[in-house]
């Protein structure tokens, strides 16, 4: 079969970094081809070669057999490259339509033939099932809609290779059922596609082939149907990689954070938690599952003062803390691992050594009588970064903006667990992590649990809630509708529970 | 992504020389237009600097003392602006704040009776005073009810200006409705020993608090826990609240200090350049020229001092100019094609790169043809 797409021996370069190294990808029509690597690997700069946004160092790029140059993404649009960008590239208060023709717009004397353009549309999205409404508004359809825009963006520019940069991130469980469905019909339509992803399960459920990338470099390319999710594991980690997590039973205490009847508002000024009540025991991990949406953002804010509690209580061994501010909060034991690392957790203009004293800046070492201590501040971040093996290309000076999101989270990580709260509420710890990160991150969970904290994790991928948990809430609705026992309980009873069909006694 | 993240610091000086050298470039193509030499407008550039006159030979040392007159208030509006912007917030009002400090100055030099060793600073002091709780109203109204500061500063300019005009001209009694009386000696920057030393130009002692106040900005903002929590609430908010930051404390504080910044500028105007209160007919600029000279210096203390000298020169060197048959409109033409340039960031940097792509390939390929032996 003939190669649509050959990428030979490309090598780049970054100041410090070759991102990519002798690197070799090969693409057949009419395939779904995917690219394994953890963060960082290389897998996005790749792409962003065949997409014109980088040029290599050296190598050679065919497509359709015939060598191409790549200087723009115009270039690549004329190839019939098209890319689903993992933060979607949409205006928000424009139609479906009047999105996917931007650029391109049909013309009726001066102005634009919207009605030809949504027919257009139309079409496109029967002949390859791509559900949308072409009158409505960006703001106003779901992430997996507005994902399936931009994939209808593509085919109206006629590309025949789609490449998809981490499509399931965003997406709910169902949504990603339907994504993968959409997959299969592109490719009975003759399109071909690059996923670029690091979850085993899609690749394993969807893809012909697979790429695996290490630190830059090529580690081989296997047929799916012949290797199993380990092995595949095992060649983008580099070792043997533990899925299930490794944990004695646990030993609660006594009752570190006791959340009581808390009710607080949503951004749409109606309670999206209503009357919640949870315990939680020094030595135990809570976990806290419920459909995006519920009153989870609401809580975890509440409870660490970024939102205002309208009535009820939070007591932190004893004390309330529901009116202090959040410095005094943190003084009281409180620890908070934030839902979104970009906007809460880190300030990505400043360096990691910046970062690393967010909360205690202004008390010594750090700062004597309001000065910085910038020695100190280093020293704090080189112990850190070794203790949780945190890389960063330029070590304590390096932009938090320019690391990977796995060592970002784990910079939070080491942030927060050093400074060693008792009661520690951890969001969505792993989201768009790689498989080694999560193991790891896993491990530092619930090494904190056996020391004697007490842990809320909160999280939307229940595999995750199952795995690292000893007790589980289920959230539906702003209110907890059961708590169980983690060994007791499985997939489908917290499914029917998140869904708001099904009560457990609290 | 990385090729824009690395070295950033190095560009960070490299961008706005890059657009001062573009700006000169094209100042000098407007001069070669109209018929002119542009070595004449380097020949008044360089006297402006340095008091020499290449083509005559001559030295005159008051260039040099009127540069720095020049610079002075333009580098505190820029600390002034830039202070406010490393904290996320626009600041356009550092004119009215330095009309407000140019009135209390001037209050304090007509009503306070002292020893010049206590009244100049309590004159500087009252300018800092009066400009930042001219600035800190912006920064309340946007802390506690979300107003936008850019509409309360330029709105509060106009304020400023006619509660200074009605002061000047009804409460201190004016001279011929422009000016209040004459200050007190005891009042003044003023100083025969500069003046003297610089061929009678009016440089004053108000260089001092100014060199004290490019100090003072870049002490708080690079060295202080407080400038660290100013930063991060420039860069990121939600982080900063986070992190138990006290946000909306921490604008209102950041706008005070600013308002201070160009209160400060309004003092060393009045007991500096002149020696009297005035009533203006409109505002003078100083403000735009702070937020041109914060945009140039990159919002640092070395980039503001250096940008205020720079645009400082740009002023003094207009009577220069125009003796030597060049239109002092140059100077702003410059001015204004530098602040473009700074503003064209992103182009100024694909510029660079090119130009540091080109100059590796031309290593590389020299390397290879030494290895092959040529």
């Amino acid at each position: 079969m003939a190669y649509i797409i050959e990428m030979l021996n490309i090598t780049k370069d970054f100041p410090g970094i070759r991102a990519n190294d002798d690197v070799t990808l090969q693409v057949e029509k009419g395939a779904i081809h995917a690219l394994l690597g953890e963060n960082g690997a290389g897998k996005s700069t790749l792409m962003s070669i065949l997409f014109g946004l980088y040029k290599p160092e050296s190598g050679r790029i065919m497509i359709r057999g015939r060598e191409v140059k790549v200087t723009d993404p115009n270039v690549a649009n004329e190839l019939g490259i098209g890319m689903v960008h993992q933060h979607f590239k949409l205006v928000h208060n424009f139609t479906v339509t009047e999105n996917i023709v931007l650029g391109l717009e049909p013309r009726k004397g001066l102005t634009v033939d919207i009605d030809s353009a949504s027919k257009k549309v139309a079409e496109l999205s029967k002949l390859y099932g791509l559900a949308v409404d072409p009158h409505a508004k960006i703001e106003d359809i779901s992430v997996g809609m507005q994902q399936r825009v931009e994939i209808l963006k593509m085919l109206y520019r006629d590309a025949e290779i789609l490449i998809f940069d981490e499509p399931t991130a965003v997406l709910t469980p169902q949504e990603i059922r339907e994504l993968i469905a959409i997959m299969r019909r592109l490719v009975e339509e003759g399109k071909t596609i690059l996923l670029i992803t690091h979850k085993l399960k899609e690749i394993k459920e969807v893809a012909d082939r697979c790429t695996v990338l290490r630190r830059g470099k090529l580690i081989g390319t296997v047929e799916v149907k012949d290797a199993s999710e380990a092995t595949m594991a095992e060649m983008m980690v580099g070792r043997e990689v533990s899925f299930s997590v490794d944990k004695a039973e646990a030993k609660p205490g006594e009752t570190v954070l006791e959340i009581k009847d808390l009710c607080v508002k949503n951004a749409k000024d109606v309670l999206g938690v209503k009357n919640l009540s949870l315990q939680l025991k020094r030595g135990e991990i809570l976990g806290l599952c419920g459909i995006d949406g519920n009153g989870q953002t609401e809580l975890i804010q509440a409870l660490t003062g970024l939102a205002k509690i309208e009535s009820g209580s939070v007591l932190v061994r004893g004390e309330d803390i529901a009116k202090l501010p959040v410095r005094q909060r943190l003084d009281r034991g409180l620890g908070h691992i934030p839902e979104d690392r970009h906007r809460h957790g880190l300030v990505l203009d400043f360096r990691l050594d910046e970062n690393m004293v967010l909360h205690s800046y202004g008390k010594p070492p750090f700062a004597n009588y309001g000065v910085l201590n910038f020695e100190a501040i280093r020293e704090n971040a080189e112990r850190l970064i070794k203790e949780f093996d945190v890389r960063a290309g330029k070590g304590p000076a390096t932009e938090a903006r320019s690391m990977s999101g796995g060592n970002q989270q784990k910079a939070i990580l080491a942030r927060e667990i050093d400074r060693s709260p008792e009661a520690f509420i951890i969001a969505q710890p792993t989201r768009g992590l790689d498989v080694g990160a999560i193991e790891y991150i896993h491990k530092r969970i619930v090494a904190e649990r056996d020391k004697g904290k007490a842990i809320l994790l909160v999280s939307l991928e229940l595999d995750e809630i199952l795995d690292v948990s000893d007790r589980i809430a289920v959230i539906y609705g702003g209110e907890i509708v059961g708590v169980v026992d983690a060994k007791e309980t499985d997939e489908n009873e917290l499914g029917l529970m998140m869904s708001g069909s099904l009560r457990k006694a609290v | 992504m990385a090729d824009i993240g690395a070295g950033s610091k190095s560009r960070k000086v490299l961008v706005p020389l890059a657009a001062v050298a573009l700006g000169f470039v094209l100042g000098s193509l407007v001069i070669l237009i109209t018929g002119r030499s542009p070595l004449l407008m380097f020949n008044a550039i360089i006297q402006g600097v340095t008091g020499f006159n290449i083509m005559s030979g001559s030295f005159n040392p008051r260039h040099i003392g009127e540069l720095v007159v020049q610079a002075m208030p333009i580098i505190l509006t820029g600390l002034c602006v830039g202070f406010a912007f490393r904290t996320g917030l626009f600041n356009i009002g550092a004119e009215g704040q330095l009309m407000m400090g140019a009135l209390a100055a001037t209050a304090v030099a007509l009503t306070v009776r002292a020893p010049a060793a206590i009244h100049v600073p309590l004159i500087l002091l009252a300018g800092m005073v009066a400009g930042g709780l001219w600035g800190a109203i912006p920064g309340f109204l946007k802390a506690r009810f979300n107003v936008h500061e850019v509409v309360v500063t330029i709105m509060l300019n106009y304020t400023a200006l006619h509660v200074n005009n009605y002061t000047i001209l009804n409460v201190f009694g004016s001279v011929d409705r422009v000016k209040t009386a004459d200050f007190p000696a005891s009042a003044l920057l003023k100083s025969p020993f500069l003046a003297g030393i610089t061929n009678g130009s009016r440089l004053n002692w108000g260089f001092i608090p100014v060199a004290l106040a490019v100090l003072a900005f870049w002490f708080i903002l690079e060295k202080t826990s407080f400038g660290y929590s100013l930063r991060a609430v420039g860069f990121n908010k939600d982080a900063a609240k986070y992190a138990g930051m006290k946000v909306e404390r921490n604008m209102v504080l950041s706008m005070i200090i600013a308002g201070a910044f160009a209160g400060l500028a309004g003092a060393v105007i009045t007991t500096g350049t002149f020696s009297f209160g005035r009533a203006l007919p409109a505002a003078e600029g100083y403000g735009f020229d702070g937020i041109a000279v914060a945009l140039v210096g990159m919002n640092h203390a070395p980039g503001i001092l250096l940008a205020g000298l720079l645009f400082g020169v740009l002023k003094s060197a207009g009577p220069l100019m125009q003796s030597a048959g060049i239109p002092r409109e140059i100077g702003g033409i410059i001015q204004a094609s530098i602040v473009m340039f700074v503003a064209m960031k992103l182009g100024i940097e694909r510029l660079l790169i090119l130009l540091r792509g080109r100059r590796a390939k031309a290593a590389v390929e020299g390397a290879v043809a030494e290895e092959a032996g040529v």
